[in-house]
């Protein structure tokens, strides 16, 4: 299962809901605004390090870039651009955004 | 693969608009079938032709347009949504005795029927929104 997460986790709690809900196995991407809970060090980096024991966590390139945080993103999210973007949801039987 | 694309955003909101149009661009290239996509909610703002943004910036209503007349995209507009909104097509106007309509060309009214009849037919259904 694919989960997409639009919204920052210093903005709302969809990030923490999200995690909460997420089977092991299941992959998360952060895009949008959501891409800021992919900056190292930051207050909830913890704890979604700690999630990525479990789970696959991927950020939006180009969302990441135009927040200019390529170089702060945390060692073990994945980077994709639109086409991955796709092919994640390809790739998972069920979408679901958490809006 | 067969995609429903959901908007529930208005353009120039956040982004869900703008990552839509990209994420729908991607599915296209991809050589995947965008069955419809839907705009509901606030995401009926996507449709009125009167939009005039400035001319550096993106028209977001115009580039959906043109994607569905290069791929020939099926864009349904909730009529009820799309009534609180003040969107309408000709018909529409009349029905509804007012003095103009504003649909962009591309669009067409519908109903939510559409949206799941897009979720049961479709492979995925992706939703953006706010």
């Amino acid at each position: 299962m694919l989960h997409i997460v639009n919204k920052s986790p210093f903005d709302k709690n969809s990030l923490e809901s999200c995690l909460s809900c997420a089977s092991d196995g299941s992959a998360v991407l952060l895009y949008e605004d959501g891409v800021y809970g992919a900056i190292k060090g930051s207050t909830y980096a913890e704890k979604l390090q700690s999630a990525m024991s479990n789970i696959t966590v991927y950020a939006l390139e180009p969302d990441v870039k135009a927040r200019g945080i390529a170089d702060k993103v945390i060692d073990g999210i994945k980077l994709v651009d639109y086409t991955g973007f796709v092919e994640l949801t390809a790739d998972n039987e069920v979408v679901n955004s958490w809006l | 693969m067969k995609y429903t694309i959901q908007i529930n955003e208005g353009p120039y909101t956040h982004q869900a608009s703008d990552s839509a149009y990209n994420f729908t661009k991607a599915v296209l290239e991809k050589g995947y079938e965008v069955f419809r996509v839907f705009f509901y909610h606030d995401g009926v703002n996507n449709a009125t032709r009167l939009t005039t943004p400035p001319q550096d910036d993106r028209n977001v209503v115009n580039r959906w347009s043109e994607l569905a007349a290069a791929h020939d995209l099926d864009l349904v507009v909730c009529v009820a949504a799309a009534q609180r909104r003040g969107i309408a097509d000709a018909e529409e106007s009349q029905r509804n005795g007012k003095d103009a309509d504003n649909l962009a060309p591309g669009f067409r009214i519908s109903g939510l029927g559409q949206l799941i009849e897009g979720g049961i037919i479709s492979d995925r259904l992706v939703v953006f929104g706010d």
